[in-house]
């Protein structure tokens, strides 16, 4: 990758600084710490941890910190976390979302976990499962209902292989014991009942409800039965890729086709089996760090089976990727990542020639989760195209850190923003695209500024490994050179518009 | 005359349910018409006036039939002695659930379905400690315009009524809600009364009546019925009667309350000697300590 440019820093400064000019004193003082523009990376800068190459910059900015009432964060809750990231994807085991009926109806499929399987039967990813709180339960506790529900479920779906529990808000308030009934009915059953304290008034983000979702992987999936799994020598899990559009398949493969064997991928298009044998493995390959590494560093002191880092956005970054896995399993599997990758080039170079020319220099801000803001800037930036801001809405220190391997000195960063910040932001920079969420879109695009959603790839996808390259290039170049940018300008506002005159 | 609505409020064990029934009984012989609102998963604030356990209760009958919805009023009003009318919120088994939402979803209930239609007085007895939003709800924005705390002498009965006055305070500005008085029931500690008249004045309130302990209470509650009832030409029976005139008259009367600070309360409870200073206490156990010495050696 190049990433030779550098951006304006003291014009991101001096924005920095007119947008906190508009808060009052102790308020701006508290945003201040979680905005910053990248400086030059340091003296040791090839000895920083994490991921790929050598620091470009420093993003030091605060994080993961409660937001402020009343300035409409972009952040989910716990619940959001673990039952619409890291459990929900696992397509083979219902999950109930217990509580009231609107966290899980408002949450039903909102994020594109695509998987294979006959929803209803053995798969059950898209479906809304809730144990529909009412306020007898609230008042006499829930307990007895949940015992129904799983009951029920397993009358309805018998070929379901477990149960997971996401507790909503009221759970919590009331004390209900919902791990008692997990052993209960988990014994009754003979299947896994995995009871997720993930209430959402928990932690400052979904980020806490990530870490609680993998806690529970920890103490009631792995080691809990012997799977009869056999294990081989090329044997990875990977770990954090959420399947959406179809990312986890564009991945493995590429994997496969290198030698490696792919044991489990969590947990997009993933079965409990899937994670149960994973301690077995050779190599697990994290993908999102932020919502997956604290499995990883258990599986590492427990199990000792090593974690990498990667990353398959983009041919440069995809290639480096490669090489570094291969690596870690000797010569004939580097040989074969070798092949793969110029197995590719003939279709990069096909991209790159047709989409280059139309996105050169075209500049980008980015706001999404934990991960992407760093991790599609290398694909960008074999487009050619610039990140001019970037940030997260739940990352930690350690996400910031790994962002300095991906921005330039100059790049305006920015923690938790703030609706009325980003919106300056972007009306300040006035970048040729910003990549956000659904609730960004439709103000940005009344901006006049072309905006593709980063989280759900706006519904198309995948983007991930080199076949998600060729629709990623796609899909910018089909939201930057629209046109119907060209017809923004409104009629009365048009330089050979008639002028309308009074009748005498 | 307007409805009044008035609470019985104080630390759990004191004698509230017992207190508020004898008081309602002779209050009911002034010719009041009554409803009492039972606030306390226990269902116990109704048994000495319908001489037996309130079965029906609002929480229980509405998990039988689905929701509160589903509930006629009839269903969880039951007619008691004199005609006093008696509601019970019950609520879950101890341990689960949450019973002050419960409470809440009683009241509720009840002032829809037109319960407290046609009645004088609104009573309501709420569980001791008030440990959440849902046992606040009688003091809420128009629910009881006077509380009556139910205390003693004893230190925990002190700061249960202090506290209870806090909570009276949050809600008096907001609601319009009263402090009507402190009633001792008397547990026979030192200096009861006294201490008692000096509580009511820090709170900026008064000691409405000092109910002396008498047996006869404890004869007629095993007969689950209630002084008046039971004895109605007893002496304690007439100091009941005393209260609820009282409390009668006390109708527009309530302040609001001035709470004390924890050091405040303490320096009273030195002052009248209930307790005793740190070196007090080090002195008395060196003392105690010595006079062991003292016989070791001999």
């Amino acid at each position: 990758m190049s990433l030779d440019h550098e951006n304006d820093a003291a014009f991101n400064e001096a924005l920095i600084a007119e947008v906190l000019s508009a808060y009052p004193d102790k308020f701006a003082k508290r945003r201040r710490k979680h905005l910053a523009v990248a400086k030059p990376a340091g003296a040791d800068a090839d000895a920083a941890p994490g991921e790929e190459g050598h620091l470009l910059s420093e993003c030091d900015v605060k994080s993961n910190v409660k937001s402020i009432p009343g300035v409409m964060t972009i952040r989910g809750c716990s619940y959001a976390g673990s039952k619409g990231v890291v459990w929900g994807p696992v397509k083979d085991m219902v999950h109930i979302s217990h509580g009231p009926v609107g966290c899980g109806h408002y949450s039903w499929s909102q994020r594109r976990n695509y998987y294979s399987g006959t929803t209803g039967i053995d798969s059950f990813v898209t479906m809304q499962v809730t144990s529909d709180f009412q306020e007898r339960d609230i008042v006499f506790g829930g307990d007895k209902k949940l015992a129904k529900v799983i009951d029920e479920l397993e009358e309805m779906f018998p070929l379901s292989r477990g149960i997971s529990i996401q507790s909503e808000c009221p759970i919590g308030l009331i004390g209900d014991d919902i791990e008692a009934v997990a052993k209960k009915k988990g014994k009754e059953i003979g299947k896994t009942i995995v009871p997720v304290r993930c209430e959402g008034f928990r932690g400052v983000s979904q980020s806490l409800g990530h870490h609680i979702a993998n806690d529970t992987i920890r103490d009631w999936v792995l080691d809990k039965k012997d799977t009869g799994f056999e294990p081989g020598p090329y044997d990875v899990s990977v770990i954090g890729d959420y399947n959406i559009g179809g990312d986890a398949w564009a991945s493995r493969r590429l994997l496969e086709d290198m030698g490696l064997r792919v044991i489990g991928n969590w947990s997009g298009d993933a079965t409990l089996a899937e994670m149960e044998r994973a301690p077995l493995g050779k190599l697990n390959l994290i993908h999102c760090y932020r919502s997956m590494n604290y499995i990883c560093r258990h599986m590492e002191e427990k199990h000792g089976v090593p974690w990498m880092e990667y990353n398959l956005f983009g041919p440069s970054q995809i290639a480096a990727s490669l090489r570094k896995i291969a690596k870690h399993f000797g010569p004939e599997i580097e040989a074969k990542a070798e092949a793969v990758i110029a197995s590719y080039q003939p279709l990069v170079d096909a991209v790159v020639a047709k989409y280059r020319p139309r996105l050169e220099g075209k500049s980008v801000m980015l706001y999404v989760g934990g991960l992407r803001s760093r991790h599609v800037v290398t694909a960008y930036d074999d487009l050619g195209m610039r990140i001019v801001g970037t940030g997260y809405e739940f990352a930690h220190n350690d996400d910031y850190q790994r962002t300095g391997h991906y921005v330039v000195p100059g790049t305006l960063i920015y923690d938790d923003v703030t609706g009325y910040e980003l919106e300056k932001f972007i009306e300040g920079i006035r970048p040729d695209l910003v990549g956000s969420g659904i609730k960004e879109k439709y103000p940005v695009q009344k901006m006049g500024i072309p905006f593709r959603q980063m989280h759900s790839w706006d519904y198309s996808g995948p983007y991930h490994g080199y076949d998600g390259f060729a629709i990623f290039a796609r899909d910018m170049d089909k939201a930057i050179n629209n046109p119907v940018w060209g017809l923004f300008d409104p009629p009365w506002k048009k330089k050979d518009a008639p002028v309308l005159q009074a009748a005498e | 005359m307007a409805l009044r609505q008035i609470a019985f409020y104080g630390k759990g064990g004191i004698g509230k349910s017992t207190t508020s029934q004898n008081t309602l009984a002779a209050l009911v012989e002034m010719g009041q018409r009554i409803l009492i609102v039972g606030c306390d998963p226990k269902a116990d604030s109704t048994r000495l006036i319908l001489n037996t356990k309130m079965q029906d209760t609002v929480l229980s009958r509405a998990a039988e039939a689905g929701s509160v919805e589903d509930l006629e009023l009839e269903d969880v009003l039951k007619i008691g002695y004199k005609g006093i009318k008696c509601t019970e919120s019950g609520g879950p088994e101890p341990g689960v659930g949450c019973a002050g939402r419960g409470v809440i979803t009683a009241i509720n209930f009840l002032e829809e379905n037109g319960a407290y239609d046609d009645v004088d007085y609104v009573s309501y007895d709420v569980l001791g400690d008030v440990v959440c939003g849902g046992f606040a709800m009688p003091i809420r924005e128009n629910k009881a315009q006077e509380i009556y705390i139910v205390m003693s002498g004893e230190m925990m009965a002190l700061y249960a009524a202090n506290n209870i006055s806090k909570g009276i305070l949050k809600y008096a500005h907001s609601g319009g809600v009263r402090l009507g008085g402190l009633i001792c029931n008397e547990r026979q500690t030192d200096r009861e009364i006294d201490l008692s008249e000096a509580l009511a004045k820090k709170l900026n309130t008064k000691l409405i009546h000092f109910v002396p302990r008498d047996n006869i209470v404890q004869h007629a509650e095993l007969r689950r019925q209630t002084v008046i009832q039971y004895a109605p030409d007893s002496k304690q029976a007439e100091e009941y009667r005393t209260l609820a005139k009282k409390i009668h008259e006390n109708s527009g009367q309530g302040t609001i309350p001035t709470p004390v600070s924890m050091d405040e309360l303490e320096q009273m409870l030195l002052d009248f000697g209930i307790m005793k200073t740190e070196e007090q206490q080090l002195a008395e156990l060196q003392a105690k300590e010595a006079a062991r010495a003292a016989a070791a050696a001999v």
